[in-house]
């Protein structure tokens, strides 16, 4: 049993401590908008925050959170920048299969916390560890610039 | 607002089971099943309004989307087909994906559901506006009886029908819903004028973006109900191998967990993926890899270089080849080979099934297909049961890329169900994924061109050796030898050359299973016809773009927006060293796209793809925007390949297996990619697959460009580059 | 010049040679740093050989793999991808060539099964094959000799319960004149000592038992001592660190800024039982071999004693800077990389940010924790660049320790700017790693 805080609310799991979080969530708590995509943190689809900041849940064990703040991609939207990041994204059409976008809003919004103005090399240095195999780079580019601004 | 689209499963199931829940659809007659016809007799389209459109009493209209959406954008594209020809509101519809029917669901063309080959446009873009009008006048004609006038005297607008004679009254589409729906579809529907299209051709915002940004968006993957069991899977790394020797003894001190071996196949289920996946790492497999398990690239590659080397059977000719191109070595002869690897398909969303074989000899399963009818058969063939005892709930891919054009996952995924009690969701690791690959084929180009004296292309021949997705997939051989998926855009002769011809031979390589890979079989040949016209504009002293417009009198379309792309990449300005500039100009998937990318080569052989221009003449457009999105990312799937793309293997097994071993390209990484569009009103042309094709042939020549160096082997060599620059 | 003078002058030079000669070879031995005179196991009061008590009770074989464990016959002896003991591990030795290991499994006709117990000893202690042939001394015999008959008969008692794989040993491949096996017979004159453990008296008994871990046993010093010109331990340097198998052998003397005159014994304990220690980083490529196939299989109180004999080694200095065991900054843009080639920093943002942050300090696991670990802090960035390509996947009592490899694709050129920049960021100072430098790298750690 480990408990854990997400999206502002105490959960208690019934797994061992050496789950990684990204299979807490999907599969203990389904909160299924946390993609699993490679297992090996080289993708991204699986970002989280954890006290504001952007983790790959994928190799990051419920054992080791303690009460540190986890939020995904179903409540992100209720912080200001999360709410900012989603809206340019629709704006500009950044989706394409999707798969990728919950990991690449998570790690778009964990930048605008603490870049609220990123250049170029910020969303390179921010976004690099988030593969997209559609190819919605360009986008996610413009749609970042766009939620600073807004 | 549109409503969550993992609404579907209730909706699925309602409309399967109890139609009349739907209160006052227009689903009824909605036909499951009705696949039973294995073999699709070539009949004549027939319109069925009733199995596209469901509109609810309050008006809200939901679509049954055909094709299936893995992010190239048909549940918004087809429903602008559906929308603008029905008459309601945009924001009112909800695209749901259609269950498993050739039948209705096929396309007329081909009464087949498969969404590849970048054809949901092409092939259904009069069929849907024809269905949407259809039930346009379905709608017309039951007010027209409310009334009592004649239905010529209404109009519509959006989601009302309207009787301005009689003082504007109304009356809305979910009020006339039930009557509509017992009457006859006209199977002859007059469609709107260009003029008179509100939602087709206009960058309509996607109806899947807000799920897919807020997380609720439902892929296969993301499957839960009630006593769900996750399994994950290891299969024989060799094809065609089998397990030999397993040892579970590390697994039975595990609780909870069952373990399931198969011919080639070991499985542990668990309640959750950690824990499946745990137990499969401490259960220690030994393989047989059998005829296979000694094979690697080398051997393969010689396998395919020799095959490479004879003659192949025409697939194309005109004029006199052989006369034209006289003997290797002659002054004007240009000979050349290009060759492309292996490459995996990787799509975001690691292959995954749900399958519950039933007690009652029933199945039901949950997952993304591209081909919605041949997964469904896949299951019932694996259970022996019929087709019609299966119910498939298809869900949105994580990127498809003709990866789910085939059905492995599906077999694998029954398979193992049948030995679980209780539906279970199979998920393969990454590794699992890259490893069980259906993979694009190598291939090798042959060719060789002659010029004529003013610099023109006099001889030209393309002889392509490499394996046959389509017989790989029906076990049967390409018919007389030759294999057209694999000759695609070859055969064409958009660059008008006089004499001319193709070849293909097929290559079937041992140990590697072929499947079609976003951008099929222009992905090799257009590299090659792209890269010889660059080698050949050389040899005829002549620009590239120049000696490809000389080129192109014939095909204006490309020749018009070669200029076009010329002038915004700014063709021709000086650049630093190091840098060059690359053209791939192609006609494929019905569609027109010249490409200009700018590249940079340090001097470790590192490129950097600096900006990429597009310019795209696709006929009519129903979504502009899309089109660039599909356009952009086909780009980056394309100069992924061609940068890093290589599948290998040793003792039979695939070497690459994660993100670290086969790389995609990064946002660091990623060029700016500038798409233009041609206004036109010619027959729809694809979007999904012309960027990738050309993302390899403009990089290479881009390098040549910058280096001198002329690459003819994917991918590209960092150490031929190191060093070099421009000459 | 006169006939006389050159005779003086060959004389001359001929003691030279002679006392340069006589220096090296008759160095001192691994043992000899520590003060207090020896006396043969038989005779001293107690006995540092063997197995620890709780195992004391077990048969031949329980014993034997215990010792099989603490000698780690396996890492050596098991080739890539092979059967476990059965051979063809590949020792890339600059100018010399490859050597493999052998089979020794009891397969009777690739593999020891034929070996009598003198055969075996003869191998173990002195480097002699069964047919009088001379092992290379890649075979740590140099080391195993000072195990006792006892133990070593143990082992091979283990290794006879091993299932039998037929396994043809692997040409060396070696260059002229290293491939004359006759010519070890001088090499071993020299530097094969032939003589069993004895006990040092003025020595606690945990001492002797580590020294008898460290020396007979785990053989240490074959990868953490320096060699000399002519590939025998160089025990001046004793444990000063050395460069093997195209890995760094760090400098585990008791020297306060390169060896472990730094570290506390609780770090040192961790490290030893698990291949990791808060703070130090973890070990990867051979070490955390060692790690898995041999020390994780001792018991406390054996680790014990080597943390305790470990510490009585004299600091040996070594020329690597200071360790940084502060966190680098939280930004990209700040810290000693920021105005450094951006190539290396482009591949840190893709591959490597997201496990071990801009900070050194991951959130995900202290296992992929940067700051400090002597890796990072070694200028020539040889441990980086190998980790780099081979990536670590260790299965610990503390957990899976796992990184990926990226060597099958990424460039040598790469890696060298990404080795470059991992250190000039963590570390006291950036490494010039160059693509020749990776590739030399590679070819020296490679099993093919
Ligand atoms: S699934 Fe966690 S980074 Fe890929
Ligand atoms: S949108 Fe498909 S992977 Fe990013």
């Amino acid at each position: 049993m480990v408990t854990l805080q997400i999206n502002g609310q105490s959960q208690t799991i019934d797994a061992t401590p050496d789950t990684p979080l990204l299979w807490a969530l999907r599969d203990f708590l389904g909160l299924t908008g946390t993609k699993f995509g490679c297992g090996i943190a080289q993708c991204g689809a699986c970002t989280v925050h954890m006290d504001g900041k952007a983790v790959r849940s994928c190799l990051l064990t419920i054992g080791s959170v303690g009460n540190r703040a986890i939020t995904t991609i179903e409540a992100v939207g209720n912080t200001p920048n999360g709410a900012k990041v989603q809206k340019a994204w629709l704006d500009i059409e950044v989706v394409q299969c999707g798969y990728c976008q919950s990991g690449q809003i998570m790690s778009a919004t964990a930048l605008l916390n603490k870049t609220p103005h990123p250049q170029d090399a910020d969303i390179d240095a921010a976004m690099a560890g988030n593969l997209c195999r559609c190819g919605t780079y360009t986008r996610i580019r413009q749609a970042i610039k766009n939620a600073a601004k807004a | 607002m549109i409503q969550n689209i993992s609404t579907r499963r209730t909706f699925l199931k309602g409309s399967a089971a109890a139609t009349a829940t739907l209160s006052g659809g227009l689903m009824i007659g909605f036909a499951i099943p009705a696949g039973a016809q294995q073999t699709p007799k070539p009949t004549p389209y027939v319109l069925k309004p009733n199995a596209f459109i469901h509109i609810d009493a309050d008006g809200k209209v939901a679509f049954q989307i055909p094709q299936e959406e893995m992010g190239q954008g048909v549940y918004t594209s087809l429903s602008q087909l559906l929308a603008d020809e029905l008459d309601v509101a945009f924001d009112q519809v909800t695209p749901l994906p259609a269950p498993p029917d050739d039948m209705i669901y096929g396309s007329p063309q081909r009464h087949r559901q498969s969404t590849g080959g970048s054809t949901s446009i092409r092939n259904f873009y009069t069929a849907l506006r024809q269905v949407g009008a259809s039930g346009r006048a379905m709608m017309v004609e039951a007010a027209a009886r409310q009334w009592g006038v004649k239905p010529e005297t209404l109009r519509t607008e959006n989601g009302m029908v309207i009787d301005d004679a009689h003082g504007g009254r109304k009356l809305s589409y979910g009020a006339l819903a039930p009557a509509a729906a017992k009457l006859d579809a006209p199977q002859n529907p007059t469609l709107k004028t260009d003029a008179q299209l509100k939602y087709i051709g206009k960058p309509m915002h996607r109806l899947d973006s807000p799920s897919k940004v807020n997380g609720s968006a439902q892929y296969g993957i993301d499957v839960r109900m009630d006593g769900l069991k996750v399994a994950t899977l290891a299969a024989s790394p060799v094809v065609g191998g089998k397990v030999d020797h397993v040892d579970d003894s590390k697994l039975k001190a595990m609780p909870g967990v069952q373990l399931v071996v198969l011919d080639d196949i070991v499985a542990v289920v668990a309640t959750n993926f950690w824990a499946a996946k745990k137990g499969l790492d401490v259960v220690k497999i030994t393989w047989d890899g059998g005829p296979n398990g000694h094979l690697d690239s080398k051997t393969l590659m010689a396998e395919l270089r020799a095959t490479a080397a004879k003659k192949g059977v025409t697939a194309a000719e005109s004029g006199d080849a052989d006369k034209a191109l006289g003997k290797p070595g002659g002054p004007t002869r240009l000979d050349a080979t290009y060759q492309v690897p292996f490459l995996a398909h990787a799509p975001m969303e690691p292959q995954n099934f749900t399958v519950h074989v039933k007690k009652d000899g029933t199945c039901e399963m949950w997952g993304g297909s591209q081909v919605q009818t041949t997964a469904w058969r896949a299951a019932a063939t694996v259970l022996n049961i019929p087709p019609e005892k299966v119910t498939f709930h298809n869900f949105m891919l994580g990127g498809g890329f003709g990866r789910r054009l085939d059905v492995d996952m599906v077999v694998k995924a029954t398979r193992i169900a049948q030995k679980v009690d209780g539906p279970v969701k199979v998920i393969w690791t990454r590794e699992e994924d890259m490893q069980q690959d259906m993979y694009r084929p190598a291939y090798r180009n042959v060719m060789a061109a002659t010029l004529t004296k003013d610099g023109m292309i006099d001889g030209w021949m393309h002889r392509i050796a490499g394996a046959s997705v389509s017989a790989r997939m029906s076990g049967k051989p390409p018919k007389d030898g030759l294999d057209k998926g694999s000759v695609d855009a070859a055969t064409d002769n958009y660059y008008n050359a006089p004499n001319f011809r193709v070849e293909y031979i097929q290559a079937e390589p041992r140990a590697v299973n072929v499947g079609f890979w976003r951008g099929v079989a222009p992905n090799n040949t257009i590299f090659a016809i792209e890269s010889l016209m660059d080698e050949l504009a050389k040899k005829a002293g002549r620009d590239p773009v120049a000696f490809r417009l000389a080129h192109l009198d014939k095909t204006p379309r490309l020749k018009n927006a070669l200029q076009i792309a010329a002038r915004n990449a700014k063709w021709g300005e000086k650049m630093g060293p190091r840098i060059g500039k690359g053209v791939c100009a192609q006609w494929a998937f019905g569609t027109y796209i010249a490409t200009i990318c700018e590249a940079e080569v340090d001097t470790n052989g590192e490129v950097h793809v600096r900006k990429v221009h597009s310019v795209i003449d696709a006929g009519r457009i129903v979504n502009p925007d899309t089109l660039m999105a599909q356009v952009q990312g086909g780009i980056t799937f394309g100069l992924t390949a061609a940068l890093w793309g290589n599948i290998t293997v040793e003792k039979g097994r695939v070497q690459q297996a994660n993100f670290n071993n086969y790389r995609l390209m990064r946002i660091n990484e990623a060029p700016d990619i500038q798409v233009e569009i041609v206004k036109s009103t010619e027959a729809p042309g694809g979007i999904g697959e012309p960027g990738c094709t050309a993302g390899p042939p403009s990089l290479v020549n881009a390098i040549a460009a910058a280096t001198g160096v002329r690459l003819r082997e994917l991918p590209i060599d960092r150490a031929l580059l190191a060093g070099k620059s421009s000459v | 010049m006169t006939a006389r003078n050159i005779i003086v002058g060959l004389a001359c030079i001929a003691i030279i040679v002679l006392a340069a000669m006589a220096w090296i070879v008759l160095g001192p031995g691994p043992m000899a740093f520590a003060p207090g005179s020896t006396v043969a196991i038989a005779s001293a009061g107690s006995d540092p050989s063997g197995v620890p008590k709780e195992l004391a009770g077990g048969d031949v074989i329980k014993r034997g793999e215990y010792l099989a464990h603490a000698a780690d016959c396996l890492a050596c002896h098991t080739g890539k991808d092979a059967q476990a003991y059965a051979g063809g591990f590949a020792f890339n030795l600059p100018m010399i060539g490859t050597i493999y290991s052998t089979n020794i499994t009891p397969d009777k006709e690739t593999g020891i099964g034929n070996y009598t117990d003198a055969q075996f000893l003869a191998a173990v202690h002195r480097g002699k094959r069964q047919d009088g042939q001379n092992l290379y001394p890649a075979m740590p015999y140099a080391s195993y000799t000072y195990m006792t008959d006892a133990d070593a008969l143990a082992i091979k008692a283990y290794l006879f319960t091993l299932p039998a794989v037929h396994a043809p040993a692997r040409a060396n491949r070696l260059n002229f004149p290293f491939n004359q096996r006759a010519l070890l017979t001088a090499w071993n004159m020299f530097f094969s000592p032939d003589t069993r453990f004895a006990v040092n008296a003025a020595q606690s008994p945990e001492w002797n038992r580590g020294a008898y871990l460290s020396e007979a046993l785990g053989h240490c010093g074959e990868c953490h001592t320096p060699r000399n010109l002519m590939y025998a331990l160089d025990n001046r340097q004793k444990f000063a660190g050395a460069l093997t198998a195209g890995w760094r052998a760090y400098n585990i003397s008791a020297d306060a800024k390169a060896g472990l005159g730094a570290w506390s014994d609780a770090s040192l304990t961790s490290y030893l039982a698990t291949g990791h220690a808060e703070g130090h980083g973890g070990a990867a490529g051979p070490m955390g071999e060692a790690s898995d196939n041999s020390l994780t299989y001792l018991t406390a109180g054996d680790i014990h004693a080597m943390v305790v004999y470990l510490r009585s080694v004299p600091a040996a200095a070594s020329n690597l800077p200071h360790v940084i065991t502060v966190p680098a900054p939280a930004s990209f843009r700040e810290g000693v990389t920021a105005g450094l080639d951006k190539r290396g920093e482009k591949l840190f943002a893709g591959a490597c940010a997201s496990c071990h942050d801009w900070t050194g300090k991951g959130q995900l696991t202290t296992f992929a924790t940067l700051t400090g670990a002597r890796s990072v802090n070694d200028p020539s960035a040889v441990n980086v660049a190998q980790t780099v390509m081979n990536g670590i996947d260790r299965k610990t009592a503390a957990g899976n320790v796992f990184m990926p490899s990226f060597g099958n694709a990424y460039t040598n050129a790469e890696i060298a700017q990404l080795a470059n920049y991992v250190t000039a960021r963590f570390g006291p100072e950036g490494a010039h790693l160059t693509e020749k430098g990776v590739q030399s790298l590679r070819d020296q750690a490679a099993q093919r």
